[in-house]
């Protein structure tokens, strides 16, 4: 991205620390998951960024710290331009307006009491745009048609709808209010494949057609990869690696982007018994006790003696737009440092037969 | 047929053998036709992909095959045999009780609910081997610790004392597949074995079952709606829809020339790590209500091939050179699609 555009959204050092409870005799200490620690990023107009990490990484924490339905422990986030780290009450609402939430789970995310109309009216009801739902009527149903469903699935209940229809409900209503930011967290990964690629199809021309900026929340790589113009990739709270999307894919500098790439099946059987896979041993740290200095050096193959165990690799800036949090990137990519293990070649099923 | 998975002898019977099985499901708002006549085989020491949406039947298939369909849910028609006896009805129920569990054994889903929290690792896994072999405590627990550390859990002995909230995701999965080694097993049904699970303890999940399959011979059905973990550990796919097998084919033939329209169509919509699409190419409307499947094809409503022969007559199975699909239309190519929207291959890291 050029540096003359003004972000849209700036994330500056944001981190969420929930309480869990107090320790110690008098219980006078408190402890705290640190879901999000010191991320920072920008988000620029029209573009879709797109963030990954599996679970427990703080991608969700973050994307709806930056709606503000999560209060940061620290940090700012500015959007367009104005501070709202701070604001509240009415300001609050206001700010609304603009940022929206696609929700995950389109069977918990939508009241199966209320009518389609009712759903997707709701938002303009709460902000005065219509008096009811009634005289929504006619938005509603022009948002559910620019959402790929019937006119009559306005007086329906979302029983009557499959997976893929109700999240396309859930989409009308994040636009209900023509938001110009829209943070859309895993909003196909509970969908059947041939489903979700209608709904990434429509996510698509919704973008291209109202200029909309979207966070695209997800832990699939292909999806990620597939929709995004830019990638953040998250782990343990701290993001290790930002690049546009064919960099990250193509020349991932963090040991962790590496890994978790090679651990992304492909349907290819040729390609996919062949490639080289980086197995990374043991599971995601603790987040209340989360480790020393870089945060995947438990589990990193190209861990060293020094640095790695004691100090927090910076978010630096490789080359213009690709930034890693690693401490021997470049060494790494020079060959100066060589993973110690989980390298592992040749097909997986040795029966397999060799294609011709 | 394919080079592997035959029979060690010629006369010997299929390890399982599904013949015609059908599954329907009588519930108050109608019968659900679960599964509508899927023959299939599995031979030793070879691995079989199932794969499907939700809905498409895969996962009842498995669960006929273990004996797990349960009211209002009934077998109505079809045979399963193991190693050429039947598994079903009553006179065959201590045969099959005798089968299932210790020569057949299974790997569930979700590793959160397959254990139970409030009894030790040890413990469970030592039960299953006092029923089944008939062990001795003492014994017992020394054939739990070796099974722990045949799936790479570290310090055995002190973790077969731990309760499963202490082992994470990927950890409880390993037990679970400890579990299903116990008894030594001559086919493991892994059903979803790695859907709840992150990418990279996936990645470590998968590594652990090709290395037990390839180093105990075992046969394996694995059941996934995910394409590419079948691209990296079967033999032969075979791939469900609306309770019907459509196609069946070795892995390295299903990708390169999918058969069946459906198959066709999910590989194209599925997006790859690998390739960048402009569009991804979905199969329009969803799959259909199995209360009231469609006539004909289950699949024409979606079909972009369908004639109107499809809408009447459902296809029959048929054997393309080793390998079957269940369409008239099958092996023939689509209409071209735009050329903005063909993928274009990139060079993958890795």
């Amino acid at each position: 991205m050029a540096d003359t555009v003004e972000p849209l959204v700036k994330v500056e050092g944001l981190s969420v620390h929930f309480p869990v409870g107090r320790v110690g005799f008098w219980g006078g200490q408190h402890r705290y998951v640190h879901a999000v620690d010191g991320v920072t990023f920008d988000i620029f107009p029209g573009e879709t960024l797109g963030l990954v990490g599996e679970s427990g990484s703080g991608k969700t924490t973050t994307g709806r710290t930056i709606l503000r339905r999560i209060d940061p422990t620290s940090g700012r986030i500015v959007f367009r331009g104005q501070d709202i780290t701070a604001v509240s009450g009415e300001e609050l609402r206001r700010l609304r307006r603009h940022m929206q939430l696609v929700f995950q789970d389109p069977y918990a995310s939508l009241n199966p009491r209320q009518r389609v109309v009712d759903i997707v009216a709701e938002p303009l009801v709460v902000h005065g745009l219509v008096k009811n739902t009634a005289a929504g009527r006619d938005r509603v149903v022009e948002l559910l048609e620019l959402c790929g469903l019937p006119a009559d699935a306005a007086d329906r209940y979302p029983h009557a709808f499959s997976g893929g229809q109700r999240q396309r409900v859930g989409i009308a209503r994040a636009l209900a209010l023509e938001p110009d930011f829209l943070v859309a967290d895993e909003p196909v990964s509970a969908l059947d494949v041939s489903i979700q690629a209608q709904v990434v199809n429509l996510l698509q021309d919704l973008q291209e057609r109202l200029g909309l900026t979207v966070l695209f929340i997800a832990h699939d790589l292909s999806v990620v990869r597939h929709i995004s113009d830019r990638i953040a990739i998250m782990y343990a709270g701290v993001l290790v690696e930002v690049a546009d999307k064919d960099t990250i894919y193509d020349s991932p500098r963090h040991p962790y982007t590496e890994a978790l790439l090679s651990a992304v099946p492909i349907p290819d059987p040729a390609l996919q018994t062949h490639r080289e896979r980086i197995v990374l041993t043991g599971d995601a740290p603790n987040p209340i006790v989360p480790p020393t200095g870089c945060r995947f050096h438990t589990r990193c193959p190209y861990r060293q003696q020094t640095r790695c165990g004691d100090e927090i690799p910076a978010l630096r800036e490789l080359s213009p737009g690709h930034a890693v949090a690693c401490h021997w990137a470049e060494d790494i990519a020079a060959g100066h440092v060589t993973a110690q293990t989980g390298r592992l070649r040749g097909p997986r099923v040795t029966a397999l037969r060799e294609p011709e | 047929m394919t080079d592997q998975g035959t029979p060690l002898r010629p006369d010997e019977p299929h390890l399982l053998e599904v013949d015609g099985l059908e599954v329907k499901f009588f519930t108050q708002r109608g019968t659900v036709q679960a599964v509508r006549g899927v023959s299939f085989h599995i031979d030793r020491g070879e691995t079989l992909g199932l794969v499907g949406e939700s809905g498409s039947g895969k996962s009842v298939t498995s669960q006929a095959v273990l004996g797990l369909v349960e009211l209002p849910g009934r077998i109505v028609a079809g045979d399963i045999r193991w190693k050429g006896r039947s598994l079903i009805g009553r006179a065959n129920e201590k045969y099959s009780r005798s089968i299932r569990g210790k020569e057949l054994a299974v790997i569930f889903q979700d590793p959160m609910t397959s254990l139970n929290p409030l009894f030790t690792i040890g413990t469970q896994l030592t039960e299953v081997l006092r029923h089944h072999l008939h062990m001795n405590r003492g014994q017992a627990r020394e054939r739990a610790v070796e099974l722990l550390d045949m799936v790479d859990i570290s310090f055995p002995r002190q973790r077969v004392k731990q309760y499963p909230h202490e082992f994470s995701g990927g950890m409880r999965q390993r037990v679970i597949i400890a579990m299903a080694l116990a008894c030594e097993p001559e086919l493991i049904i892994a059903d979803e074995p790695t859907t709840a699970l992150d990418v990279t303890i996936q990645a470590q999940i998968l590594e652990l079952l090709a290395d037990i399959q390839a180093r105990l011979g075992l046969a394996v059905l694995l059941i996934t709606h995910d394409l590419g973990v079948v691209a990296g550990l079967c033999h032969r796919v075979q791939v469900m829809y609306a309770g019907r097998l459509v196609e069946s084919a070795e892995s390295h033939d299903l990708f390169v020339e999918p058969g069946h329209p459906y198959t066709r169509g999910l590989l194209r919509s599925t997006p790859r790590l690998d390739q960048v699409q402009r569009r991804l190419v979905a199969i329009e409307g969803s799959p259909p209500d199995l209360r009231h499947p469609p006539s004909g094809c289950p699949f024409h409503p979606r079909c972009e091939l369908a004639i109107d022969r499809c809408h009447e007559e459902m296809p029959p199975t048929v054997e393309f050179g080793g390998r079957t699909a269940a369409c008239f239309r099958a092996f023939e190519q689509p209409p071209p699609t735009d050329p903005d929207d063909a993928a274009v291959p990139v060079e993958t890291h890795g």
